[in-house]
């Protein structure tokens, strides 16, 4: 028997975590000595007020959703995928490698071929940790924590040694050709008579996005492999009595969740910076176990928990941008969401079963 | 007249629509053993959580010695004097018998004073009951009769005047069982109460004093014990008349299905478990494999079906299994034709957070019938689940509730229905009753051996050597990885079958 009803688990647990964690950080401005309405105000109105804030908070958006379905996946077939970061940075590469050396015709196919680039480089990337742990037995939180650093000295060595255009003292590949412009939500919004900001940039991967979300909820409740991947998740021994290969179900979610998160650089690599410089993939794939974590591994959790830091992101910025409090605050700030809704979980889900309990008894 | 040491009145709760307790009024008189029995789901372990805090009766009064008392949780149940052993124990592995007895009864912030008190007055608690445990032993280091005990000394140690024992026979050995009675019988001589839940008439007869009937929800009878007969008690607990033996005819034994000869499996620790086995099972025969636990029958049923890698010659209607490799696993001995109830349900049976109609595909997700195009056609698979809940008579007949809600014996019914109505030839069966209520093993032995009389092959393997004689046809008795001899059922007994499991050879 549930103690709680399904919409107290999705929508009450995580909203009062976020409550929380805003309370405690208007605290944590309070004694920095600004005032937490204004910050709050400046945040919303910088991320949600205009559709330049909206460009930025759906671009941040879209790097997490990819980050937050890839560790999703793996999630369900019980892994943990912490190497989201080094497979972005790998896809990057991919995504850059596609769109340098091959002459697309239009922005269409250089977006299917970029795409399927970065999902295949983020998958090989994923490939060996999952061997390592299908085959060996090498923990996989271990060898993707690793994969990341490695991932980091790679693309620096083929960034400064090797893409870098001669002449250039900059760390990062040429320019993309102008024919691999990816259209902006500007651009796509345009042709149906809606203005948006033309700065801003938020590109067509959001719908890509989106699509992924779709997809990953098939996979995963629709398919025989999905459903595959969430029994060996549930119980190992239950999946080799039903002759489910665990080696087979590790590997193809680390591959999914690799491409997955490989994917996310047609966003930043390919739709916003049109070159791989280092360091692309700032963190999403690390805030993308966050977002996996408070969207409950669902791909419309996924979706919210994605809007929500892209928000906090964007809004962040302009909170630094525009008032004396400091950058190292919004991390602060960011870090107390993550720490409320996923790993504090548990502190508001008790009370709140108790709270439940207690109304069934009065029912009666 | 002393007070009873509980009195429970006009106890009601409802969870949802389901009444789990309709009005239930008991009184227990101290110093006695007094045994609950009722099918699985019939309320008997809502009404010993109300007892013990874990849930609020909607209705009712709890009188513990007379006074009225509240018990809104499990620390005011030990407060009262109340123990509770539960079905699954609830240990610390890694722990000492002694920090498993103090864990959240310590005094104050050092452990060394509360663990030296403990001691002492384990020793104390072991003189006066019998109860001998090495307070130094790991938990993971003793066997599951130590570790009840354990339960019950952590009862104790906190003063529990009234213990409640939630099936405490369902992981224990017929002679682990007997001498946790004897224990049972030293605490009332002591003055204990004790209230037994269970569903094995037999433990009813032979402990408890009184006992009480429950069905649906309701306390059907309570009856002094000297005065009542098992089969009484049956049909008190399920309301009509039950069979308590397997009513079947002859088998009529045809072709060999299953050839086993030289089977070997050594397992991850290089231990061979199987050391050179010879088996045919026919169609429209039950071969039973008795022995005790432990002794390789595990490895049996995991290598037959698909899960362990073994050597030797098996055949399955005169073709070739592989025995490991990438045709050794449990899909391909489902395309085979071999159905595979395994030993634990729980583990490997069913994926207990999964709902029912997800439980009625696992192991079948790919079969063509289930597909739509890429997609699983979860409209069928429910239809499908629906239909075999109904034939199976699964209660409660709901295909989207998840495994792990269901009564044990319910649980089992929807493996069973999964595995049978695939129409297997050889139906691999592992403690086809464990953990399951007498209504509900009348009706799953009946589905068995209804299945041997349409020609199937079946090899059971079972710990209760009753199962075993009412069920197959043909006996091999299993001992340290060897098969020590092979008995028609119908001419040997619990004594021949005992000496062969003790390894005592032929």
């Amino acid at each position: 028997m549930d103690v709680m009803p399904k919409w107290a688990e999705v929508v009450l647990v995580p909203l009062i975590s976020l409550i929380l964690a805003a309370i405690l950080s208007a605290l944590v401005i309070l004694a920095i000595g600004e005032d937490p309405v204004e910050a709050v105000n400046l945040m919303i109105t910088g991320a949600l007020g205009s559709t330049y804030g909206w460009g930025y908070t759906l671009y941040y958006a879209t790097n997490f959703l990819f980050t937050g379905l890839a560790v999703s996946v793996a999630f369900h077939a019980g892994l943990f995928n912490i190497g989201g970061e080094g497979q972005a940075m790998l896809g990057g590469l991919g995504v850059a490698l596609a769109c340098l050396l091959i002459p697309w015709p239009h922005w269409t196919l250089a977006l299917i071929g970029a795409t399927l680039a970065a999902g295949l480089f983020g998958a090989a990337w994923a490939a060996i940790p999952a061997f390592l742990q299908a085959k060996r037995g090498s923990h996989i939180v271990i060898t993707t924590i690793m994969f990341n650093f490695i991932a980091a000295g790679l693309l620096n060595y083929v960034l400064v040694n090797l893409m870098r255009p001669a002449g250039s003292m900059d760390p990062a590949t040429a320019r993309f050709p102008e024919t691999v412009h990816l259209p902006t939500l500007h651009d796509i919004l345009g042709t149906v008579g809606i203005s948006f900001s033309k700065a801003a940039p938020a590109n067509v991967t959001f719908l890509i996005a989106v699509v992924a979300c779709v997809l990953v909820w098939l996979l995963l409740w629709r398919t025989w492999l999905g459903y595959e991947i969430r029994s060996y998740g549930k119980s190992e021994a239950a999946a080799k009595y039903a002759g489910i290969s665990p080696v087979a179900i590790t590997m193809i979610a680390m591959l999914i969740s690799g491409a997955l998160a490989g994917m996310m650089a047609i966003n930043n690599v390919m739709g916003e910076a049109e070159r791989l410089v280092l360091n692309a993939v700032e963190g999403a794939g690390f805030i993308g176990i966050a977002v996996a974590l408070m969207g409950r591994s669902h791909p419309f959790g996924v979706f919210l928990a994605a809007i929500l830091f892209g928000f906090l992101y964007q809004g962040g910025a302009e909170l630094a941008l525009w008032t004396s409090i400091p950058r190292e605050l919004i991390v602060v700030i960011q870090a107390l969401v993550i720490l409320f809704t996923g790993a504090l979980d548990n502190m508001v889900r008790m009370p709140l079963e108790r709270l439940f309990l207690m109304m069934r008894r009065g029912d009666a | 007249m002393t007070a009873p040491a509980i009195e429970l009145k006009g106890i009601s709760k409802a969870f949802g629509p389901v009444q789990a307790n309709k009005d239930i009024s008991i009184r227990v008189m101290p110093g006695t053993i007094h045994g609950i029995i009722g099918e699985n789901g019939a309320g008997k372990s809502t009404l010993m959580s109300i007892l013990y805090g874990f849930y609020k009766a909607d209705k009712g009064e709890i009188f513990i010695s007379g006074t009225k008392t509240e018990i809104p949780d499990s620390q005011a149940a030990i407060a009262a004097g109340i123990g509770m052993v539960f079905q699954h124990f609830k240990l610390v592995e890694n722990f000492t018998v002694l920090e498993n007895i103090i864990l959240g009864a310590e005094d104050g912030g050092l452990l060394r004073p509360s663990l030296a008190k403990a001691r002492k007055s384990l020793i104390g608690l072991a003189e006066e009951y019998g109860l001998n445990v090495d307070p130094d032993a790991l938990i993971e280091e003793i066997g599951v009769g130590m570790q009840q005990r354990v339960e019950i000394l952590k009862a104790l140690y906190r003063q529990a005047d009234i213990l409640i024992l939630d099936e405490p026979t369902g992981v224990l050995t017929p002679a682990e069982a007997d001498q946790l009675f004897r224990i049972l019988g030293r605490l009332r001589e002591e003055g204990k109460t004790i209230i037994l839940i269970t569903h094995k008439l037999r433990e009813i007869m032979e402990a408890t004093d009184t006992v009480s009937v429950m069905r649906r929800g309701e306390m059907t009878a309570t009856v002094k014990t000297s005065d009542t007969s098992p089969a009484e008690l049956a049909e008190l607990m399920v309301g009509r008349k039950v069979l308590l033996r397997v009513d079947k005819k002859p088998a009529a034994p045809g072709d060999v299905v299953l050839d086993i000869k030289g089977l070997r499996v050594v397992d991850d620790q290089k231990v061979e478990r199987l050391k050179g086995i010879d088996l045919q099972v026919r169609a429209g025969e039950i071969v039973g494999i008795a022995g005790v636990a432990g002794n390789g029958q595990s490895e049996l049923l995991e290598v037959l079906g698909g899960y362990a890698d073994g050597t030797g010659v098996v055949t399955l209607n005169g073709q070739t299994l592989d025995l490991s490799g990438k045709h050794s696993d449990g899909r391909s001995r489902r395309g085979r034709g071999i159905g595979h109830v395994p030993e634990d349900r729980q583990r490997e049976g069913l994926i207990m957070d999964f709902s029912a109609w997800e439980n009625t595909a696992f192991g079948y997700h790919r079969a063509e019938a289930y597909q739509s195009g890429l997609l699983l056609n979860n409209q069928a698979i429910r239809n499908d689940t629906a239909e075999k809940m109904a034939r199976f008579d699964v209660r409660p007949p709901n295909p989207a509730l998840a495994a792990k809600n269901f009564s044990g014996g319910n649980q089992q019914k929807i493996v069973l229905a999964r595995e049978i109505e695939r129409n297997p030839d050889l139906l691999l069966i592992g403690q086809p009753t464990r953990g399951v209520d007498i209504g509900a093993i009348e009706f799953i032995h009946q589905q068995i051996v209804a299945l041997r009389d349409q020609g199937k092959a079946i090899l059971l393997v079972s710990v209760e050597l009753e199962e075993i004689l009412a069920l197959a046809d043909r006996v091999a008795v299993m001992f340290d990885g060897h098969i020590m001899g092979e008995r028609l059922s119908s001419e040997t007994d619990e004594k021949e079958l005992g000496l062969l499991m003790a390894g005592v050879g032929s």
